[in-house]
């Protein structure tokens, strides 16, 4: 049995403006103990994937269908009580911002001890050892002085080691990142990365980690899954997506990501145009305006909404181009340019 | 003499709204209910608007329960020594009990003096510059001690004090022969003061006056007999709980807030022919907001609005608009005028054709409408009110809206044909005032002359504006709102302090237009005349000559109208002082 | 923080001077400034139409209006610090300090007279906060909870009503109907004091209360709904929410806490001028409160009461922004006082 497994999720919101497909058909599975990365843009539905998985999508207004299966059970049917239980417990999130995800008139203490306390029922001297070992096992320094600090006494690295430790203090079998180190400098960036690859192997957790930079999740994940305008594009093995990518907005993604072994001089190559309208989505394909390719598909990328299909081993690509000549077009034309320089 | 006032107009506007939701419902019902009672109960007229005016209304003699009186703003002082309020004069008779008083019955026979604490009217020597008094006997004080002529003579001399008593009025200390060397019974209290008061027997009072007075037997009503006992006396702290010779005595004085007060056990009835002293205890509210009262009196809750000048707007149409209420209601005219003064200080107005310019080209019905319309005022004729004794109907102007020929001639025969120009002051508090002052500046616009207002504050207005000649003088005020009210209800309690210019000060002056030698000495005469049909005939003519020289512009002849409050017997109006006569009250 | 305390209670003290030194100058300097006499002056307390010259220039003196206003001014805050005597005509009274001066008019000295007066208001200020403090924050937190709901409409329509309507308007009409139509109430003008019997005392202060509290409940509701739809959209809601949290204790402990901070400021500051005297509240039902006092005084024109209740309004208002300083502090652990 998977542990978590998403089987066409869709989650929309209606608006004064229409119909907002924040995510729209979107299925994956992921094991424990195993990394997914999902990466997109901002605006591409993946933030609102993870909120859905949580039961955390904005209020009553929100249409969600689709099932979500975790360990055996479905979650979408399943009433809010039961899967507030499980929020925090059996699934918790890392978010992005740690100072205003953190409550800045509570201790860092007071915020674990409450989240370990809802869902365990012990004492409050208990509970605050554990957030003490939770909070020394993130590498805060002075754990047992820390631990009566404010959030905003703390400084950003730390500030996300505690969030991560507030986080996993209830043990959590799935963890979801939502872009954990956006909010850093890239030296520290770099230690939470390593902190959470090391967490998850003690733990055993199935991780989800939500990007918008590749370089985030090229060392981290086993899978990653590109989103586009709420749909899954790719899908595939990291190896797939960073050796053997197929799909034109993954190259793309590809080419803008600030890579360490690169000169720092040297240009990004950004994706032209705006990521899409999610209320009125582009017909056919919808990366096909921003597309350099979408002319060799006959028409058909503004007609026809291409199926998402496997191409090899589970990589899997949502794209009206043939096979061949979307392999041929990553050599030929887009490799050279991105490792030419290398 | 002061009153109470409307406050804020929006305030009024905003319960006119509020009664206007009500009047047919709760108000009319009540009403209806109180009219079937009294018609069960009472052998008096039925009740009808203005029943009180002449008729006792619900005549009883039933004696018991509780009197609730309130007031908006609270008066002066409840030391009889030391108040000046028309209301506060009314009132203390219920508590304190003076040689003479006025007769407890309805409408002019009120203004009859009868003796109160002594066994008869004064007994002048034939110079009229002295007057004999004997007490009854048995009279004595709440604490049981007796009153004797000596505790009147304290007293009297008591309230000569101004430093200490700054309210009360001072016909004593203008009219006592006081020896020289005496200042006030606390700083010079061995100074022998028989010279202006002897007191040969405990029962015997004997006042000798430096000149002749006629209607002394006025100054004897007046609240400066009320006995006053020399070791009860706290000074200006008397009036935290003057002692009684009423028939009641003040249980808790409040100042600001409340006076209760209950039966006075030492009070005989055998030694009072004057009051029936019904029911068993008085409850005063001080302080209660204007248009809550009135709704408080309509709806039951309150018997008496202590300062009997009526309504506010608010209430006043409500009651206008239900019968039942109307029939509950009075509309007795007040003795007082409001008027304007027209200061001969300043040219042209020192010219008395530029000044009859000014009473011609008056729209007197617009004054009467400032004033409140017809329920609140009748248009006056002369400054003297219609309910004072010597009164004479006087027609030397017309009453209507303004005549711009006259008016126009008059200027001519001044020498300033195309107008000229002047300061009119109002009391910036007082939107009544305020609406005179703008009817006059309209009005006179149409004979070219050109009025500049300027409104002050009342508490500052004759202290520093009005009633300061240098001010006035130096600010080219032409005219001035003004009111007045009698201290009693004849001509010299009327006029003697607005027509005399010999009382003009430095500031603080009610008159500053009045000052004619001629009257003066019209003043004096009739002051001495102890004829009462001939006095009154010089006060007539006094008013005349104020008119004649058009030194006043009279506005209107105040009215109010009042509501009895539900369950009250023994309602009328007394001449005495224009509103329900509250020693008489009793409640069913 | 004891250095903090210690210079502000410093601060409150100079601000009470700057605040009596204004206030005298408003109604003593300003006049004489522009001409009104000692005697003008002592004109405005003699009651009497027949006052002689001499009376006023007596009253001009025994008042002190005479003297330098420096000498005035000192007299008068010697009275507050070491008491004042008081000539009654009979004897000499000693007026214990704070001697805030004895009334022009009733001759009465003020402060015990304040004291008598302060019960009620501070009854009234005391029992209307609480109730729009509960009322108008519960509303507020509903009405976010349900934006755009029916119970949202209804209740910001009544708060618009609620902050434009004046009280006695509003305090009008509910006596009319209340007290006098249906008799539920009690009269204007009724006060109980709680030592006499809290029960009754409630009572008498219902309408009163329920009248200011509507006032003062509408733009808390307001504030509150705007707070907490800020608040409730905040990082921190949702991490608490992923945490597991039930609803209630995500609005209450996280979403509330922050959205009543800025609350508490506001709620402070106005219980502390309520505390100087509720004039509309007090004039509407006749009470015989500071505000009613204050608002006898100024038509009187009497100077010793109006520097009272002045004084006294200073002080509650200084204090409760002490106090309001001192609690933000405590609640929102990012303010540091030093």
């Amino acid at each position: 049995m998977t542990f978590l497994e998403l089987k066409d999720l869709r989650i929309h919101f209606p608006t004064d403006d229409g119909l907002v497909k924040s995510v729209d058909g979107l299925s994956f599975t992921l094991e424990r103990g195993k990394t997914l990365g999902i990466v997109g843009e901002s605006g591409s539905g993946k933030s609102v994937t993870s909120l859905g998985v949580l039961g955390l999508h904005k209020g009553g207004r929100a249409k969600i269908s689709g099932e979500i299966w975790l360990d055996g059970e479905e979650l979408v049917g399943a009433s809010a009580e039961h899967v507030r239980k499980l929020r925090g417990k059996k699934m918790a999130m890392i978010f992005q911002d740690p100072l205003s995800a953190m409550h800045p008139y509570y201790t860092v203490g007071n915020q674990i001890i409450e989240a370990y306390r809802i869902h365990h029922d012990v004492s409050k001297k208990v509970a605050r050892k554990h957030a003490i070992d939770m909070l020394a096992r993130v590498g805060i320094p002075q754990p047992d002085r820390r631990v009566d600090s404010y959030p905003h006494e703390f400084s950003g690295g730390m500030r996300q080691r505690a969030m991560i430790a507030m986080a996993l203090c209830c043990d959590p079998e799935l963890l979801i990142a939502d872009e954990p180190t956006t909010a850093l400098d890239v030296t520290v960036q770099a230690q939470i990365l390593d902190l959470m690859r090391d967490l998850q192997r003690d733990f055993n957790a199935a991780l989800i980690i939500i990007t918008h930079d590749l370089g985030v999740v090229a060392e981290l994940s086993d899978d990653i899954l590109v989103m586009y305008g709420g749909k899954c594009i790719e899908y595939g093995s990291a190896e797939d997506i960073f050796e053997r990518p197929e799909h034109p907005y993954t190259w793309g993604l590809l080419g803008s990501m600030p890579r360490l072994d690169r000169e720092p001089t040297e240009r990004l190559l950004p994706i032209k145009g705006s990521p899409p309208s999610l209320i009125n989505v582009p017909s056919g394909c919808a990366f096909h305006p921003r597309c350099p390719y979408a002319e060799r598909t006959a028409g058909r990328s503004e007609t026809e909404v291409p199926e998402l299909l496997e191409t090899a081993g589970g990589h899997r690509v949502r794209c009206h181009l043939p096979g061949e000549r979307r392999r041929a077009i990553w050599e030929k034309e887009v490799m050279p340019n991105l490792e030419g320089t290398s | 003499m002061r009153k109470r006032y409307a406050s804020t107009a929006l305030l009024a506007a905003a319960v006119a709204m509020s009664l206007g939701l009500s009047a047919c419902g709760g108000g009319s019902e009540k009403s209806s209910g109180t009219g079937d009672a009294g018609n069960a109960a009472s052998q008096g007229p039925q009740p009808e608007f203005n029943a009180a005016l002449e008729n006792v209304v619900n005549p009883s003699d039933k004696k018991g329960g509780t009197l609730k009186m309130a007031v908006s703003e609270a008066w002066d002082s409840i030391d009889p020594g030391d108040t000046y309020y028309a209301m506060s004069w009314n009132l203390l008779r219920i508590y304190s009990r003076t040689l003479v008083t006025y007769t407890l019955a309805p409408g002019g026979k009120a203004r009859e003096l009868v003796p109160d604490l002594a066994e008869s009217l004064g007994e002048p020597s034939d110079d009229g510059k002295t007057w004999t008094y004997k007490l009854r006997t048995g009279l004595k004080f709440e604490d049981g001690t007796p009153i004797t002529s000596k505790d009147v003579k304290y007293a009297v001399l008591r309230q000569l004090d101004k430093d200490t008593f700054v309210n009360g009025p001072t016909y004593f200390n203008d009219y006592l022969d006081l020896p020289k060397d005496f200042k006030s019974v606390y700083k010079t209290p061995d100074v022998n003061t028989d010279s202006a008061i002897e007191t040969p027997d405990d029962q015997t009072i004997v006042f000798h006056l430096k000149k002749p007075f006629g209607a002394f037997d006025q100054f004897a009503a007046l609240p400066s007999t009320v006995p006053v006992p020399k070791d009860k006396d706290t000074g200006i702290k008397y009036r935290q709980h003057p002692i009684a010779s009423g028939p009641y005595m003040f249980e808790k004085v409040e100042e600001g807030k409340q006076y209760t007060l209950v039966r006075n056990p030492n009070w005989d009835p055998a030694t009072d022919p004057v009051r029936k002293a019904l029911p068993e205890r008085y409850e005063i509210q001080l302080g209660v907001e204007a248009n809550d009262l009135d709704n408080r009196i309509i709806a039951g809750d309150l018997h008496v609005d202590i300062a009997g000048t009526g309504v506010q707007s608010a209430a006043l149409g409500t009651i206008m608009a239900d019968p039942a209420l109307k029939a509950r209601a009075d509309n007795p005219t007040s003795p007082r005028t409001w008027y304007i003064s027209i200061l001969d200080d300043n040219p042209p107005l020192d010219n008395v054709e530029c000044r009859k310019a000014v009473i011609y080209a008056a729209d007197r019905v617009g004054l009467q409408n400032a004033y409140g319309g017809e329920l609140a005022g009748e248009i006056a004729t002369g400054l003297m009110p219609p309910s004072i004794g010597g009164w004479q109907k006087l027609d030397l102007y017309p009453t209507g809206t303004g005549d711009v020929e006259k008016a126009k001639a008059a200027l001519a025969a001044c020498g300033q044909p195309d107008g000229f120009e002047t300061t009119m002051t109002f009391r910036s508090d007082r939107p009544k005032e305020q609406a005179a002052a703008e009817s006059m500046q309209q009005a006179l616009a149409k004979v070219g002359i050109k009025l500049t207002l300027k409104g002050f504050p009342t508490s500052s207005y004759f202290s520093e504006y009005a009633g300061k000649p240098a001010y006035t003088k130096k600010n080219n005020v032409g005219l001035a709102t003004h009111g007045w009210q009698a201290d009693w209800n004849d001509g010299f309690g009327f006029l003697s302090q607005i027509v005399d210019s010999r009382t003009i000060r430095e500031s603080g002056n009610y008159n500053l237009s009045i000052k004619s030698p001629e009257i003066d000495a019209l003043i004096d005469q009739a002051s001495a005349e102890t004829d009462v049909a001939k006095r009154e005939a010089i006060w007539g003519e006094i008013d005349r000559k104020v008119m004649e020289n058009a030194y006043v512009l009279p506005a209107v002849w105040a009215k109010a109208l009042t509501i009895r409050g539900q369950g009250l017997t023994n309602v009328y109006v007394t001449g005495a002082f224009d509103m329900y006569d509250f020693p008489a009250l009793g409640v069913e | 923080m004891v250095t903090y305390i210690i210079r502000r209670l410093i601060a409150a003290v100079l601000m009470l001077v700057v605040v009596s030194i204004v206030t005298f100058s408003i109604f003593f300097v300003i006049p004489r400034l522009a001409g009104v006499t000692a005697t003008d002056f002592a004109n405005r307390y003699v009651g009497s139409k027949g006052a002689t010259a001499e009376t006023v220039a007596h009253l001009a003196e025994k008042l002190g209006f005479n003297d330098p206003l420096t000498v005035q001014y000192g007299r008068w805050v010697k009275g507050i610090v070491a008491g004042s005597e008081f000539d009654t005509g009979v004897s000499i009274e000693h007026c214990p300090a704070p001697c805030l001066g004895y009334s022009f008019i009733t001759k009465t000295p003020v402060w015990p007279e304040l004291l008598d007066r302060l019960p009620v208001t501070v009854s009234l200020a005391l029992g209307a906060s609480v109730i729009w403090l509960v009322a108008g924050v519960a509303t507020g937190v509903l009405s976010a909870l349900r934006r755009g709901s029916f119970f949202d409409r209804a209740a910001m329509g009544v708060a618009l009503a609620g902050v434009s309507l004046p009280i006695f308007f509003t305090g009008m009409i509910s006596l009319v109907y209340f007290s006098y139509k249906f008799g539920i109430t009690v009269p204007g003008g009724t006060f109980v004091s709680f030592t006499e019997s809290p029960v009754q005392w409630a009572y008498s202060l219902i309408l009163p209360w329920i009248t200011l509290a509507f006032l003062y409940a509408a733009s808390y509701a307001r504030l509150t709904r705007a707070g907490m739809l800020e608040t409730m959209g905040e990082d921190y809601i949702r991490t608490a929410r992923a945490k597991g949290l039930p609803e209630s204790r995500v609005i209450t402990k996280h979403g509330l806490r922050a959205a009543l901070t800025p609350i508490v400021t506001i709620f402070g500051m106005d219980v502390g001028l309520l505390l100087g005297g509720a004039i509309l509240t007090e004039t509407t039902f006749s009470l015989p409160g500071v505000g009613r006092y204050a608002v006898q005084a100024i038509s009187a024109n009497d100077l010793p009461k109006i520097m009272g209740v002045v004084m006294l309004t200073a002080c509650f208002v200084v204090v409760a922004n002490l106090i309001v300083d001192l609690l933000y502090a405590v609640v929102d652990p990012r303010v540091r006082l030093g």
